[in-house]
C-alpha cells in the first residue's frame, strides 16, 4: 500500500489540534492544564520541520521525534518524542506499510514510552491505552484479518484503556501528587495517544 | 573546573538560579541556565539542555540540576545525545539548595563526584532548626 507518512501526520496534527481544548481540559482537572496546548505546539512543529517529499519512514519519524523533545514542553514531549524515534528505528529504510510493520513499530514505540517514562500498565498514562491497543492490533493479525480490521479493534482497545484510567489512581507524572483523588477523570495522555491510533486508522480507511 | 546545568520549566527560575548560585561561584561561565523552550514557553526541551552541557563543559565535567516531572526526562535524553565524551550527571537533590551547594564546591575545583556529592548531601535538610 502506498503511504504517504506526511498526509498521515497532517491527519494527527489535525485532529490534535481540533481537540487541544479538550485535552487541556482532562489535563485541568488532573494535572497542570497544558497537555492540549503542548501537543497543538509541538505536531504545528511537526508539520513545519518534516519533509513533505520524504518517503522513509524512518528518516521522517525519526524527525518527528527529534520535533516533538524540544516543542511540546510536559512529559509528553519526551515520552512521544522517544516513541516516534524508537518506531523510526524498526522503521528505517521501509516506504510501505504492513500490519506487521505497524505491529513492530508499536510495540517500539511502547517499548521507549515505558523506559523513559519508567512505567507499567496501570499507572494512568498513556501506555494503558497503548498497550491494550497493540495486544488487540497483534491478535487480530495472527487471527488473519485486515490491517484496517486491526486498526479497528486497536482503537476500541485504547478507548476502552482510557475509560479503564478513570477507574485507577496515577502513580507517575503530576497526577501523582493527586493519588486517589484522581480516581473519576481519565488520563489526558491515554487521550492523545487515542486520537494518534484513530487519525492512523482514519488515513488507512482513506 | 566542574560546570553546572539549572535545568526549570521556567526560564526565570533557571536564569534565577543561576545567578543565586553565582553569588558564590568563584569562577564565572561555570553556571549555564536552561530554562523553558526555545520561544520563552514554559517547559523543558532535551536540545536546550544538551547545547547547555556543552556550554558548561570545561573538561572536568557537568553537573545538572532539574526541578520537577518532565526535566529530568529531558535530561536524561540530553545525556544520551551527548555521548561519552563529556562526563555528565543529573544530581537528586533541591534545585535551589543542590545548585548553591555544587556551586560552593564547584569552585572549590572539587572533582564532579565531589560535586554531586555536596549537592545531595542537601537532601532533606531542615531549614527550620
Ligand atoms: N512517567 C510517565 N510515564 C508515562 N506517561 C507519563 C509519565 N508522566 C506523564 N505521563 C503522561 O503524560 C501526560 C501528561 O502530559 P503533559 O504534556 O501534560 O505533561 P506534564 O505532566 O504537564 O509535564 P511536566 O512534567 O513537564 O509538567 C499524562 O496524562 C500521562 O499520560
Ligand atoms: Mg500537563
Amino acid at each position: 500500500m502506498a503511504t504517504s507518512i506526511y498526509q498521515c501526520l497532517t491527519r494527527i496534527t489535525a485532529a490534535i489540534t481540533e481537540n487541544k481544548d479538550f485535552l487541556t481540559e482532562l489535563d485541568r482537572e488532573i494535572g497542570d492544564a497544558d497537555h492540549g496546548l503542548n501537543m497543538a505546539r509541538g505536531f504545528a512543529a511537526v508539520l513545519e520541520k518534516v519533509p513533505q517529499e520524504e518517503p522513509d519512514f524512518g528518516v521522517v519519524l525519526k524527525k518527528v521525534g527529534m520535533t516533538l523533545l524540544s516543542t511540546v514542553g510536559g512529559a509528553s514531549g519526551p515520552l512521544y518524542g522517544t516513541a516516534y524515534m524508537e518506531a523510526a528505528k524498526v522503521a528505517a529504510g521501509k516506504t510501505e506499510i504492513t500490519a506487521d510493520l505497524f505491529d513492530e513499530m508499536l510495540g517500539a514505540a511502547i517499548a521507549g514510552i515505558e523506559r523513559r517514562g519508567k512505567a507499567v500498565r496501570g499507572e494512568k498514562t498513556m501506555l494503558d491505552a497503548l498497550i491494550p491497543a497493540k495486544d488487540a492490533f497483534a491478535e487480530k493479525v495472527a487471527k488473519g484479518a485486515s490491517f484496517v480490521e486491526a486498526l479497528d479493534a486497536a482503537c476500541a482497545a485504547a478507548e476502552e484503556g482510557v475509560a479503564f484510567t478513570k477507574t485507577i489512581a496515577a502513580t507517575k507524572g503530576r497526577a501523582a501528587y493527586l493519588g486517589e483523588r484522581s480516581i473519576g477523570h481519565q488520563d489526558p495522555g491515554a487521550t492523545s495517544a487515542t486520537l494518534m491510533l484513530e487519525s492512523i486508522r482514519d488515513y488507512v480507511k482513506g | 573546573m566542574v560546570g553546572l546545568v539549572i535545568v526549570s520549566h521556567s526560564p526565570k527560575i533557571a536564569e534565577g538560579v543561576r545567578d543565586l548560585a553565582n553569588e558564590v561561584a568563584r569562577a564565572s561561565g561555570l553556571i549555564v541556565a536552561a530554562g523553558g523552550l526555545e520561544d520563552g514557553s514554559i517547559g523543558t526541551d532535551a536540545m536546550r539542555i544538551l547545547d547547555a552541557i556543552q556550554e558548561a563543559n570545561q573538561g572536568d565535567g557537568v553537573a545538572i540540576l532539574c526541578d520537577l516531572g518532565s526535566a529530568i526526562m529531558s535530561a536524561e535524553i540530553a545525556l544520551e545525545f551527548l555521548g561519552n565524551d563529556v562526563a555528565a550527571k543529573i544530581v537528586d537533590a533541591p534545585l535551589v539548595e543542590g545548585a548553591v551547594a555544587a556551586a560552593v564546591e564547584a569552585s572549590c575545583g572539587s572533582s564532579l563526584e565531589d560535586v554531586i556529592g555536596a549537592a545531595e548531601a542537601v537532601r532533606g535538610e531542615k531549614k527550620i532548626l
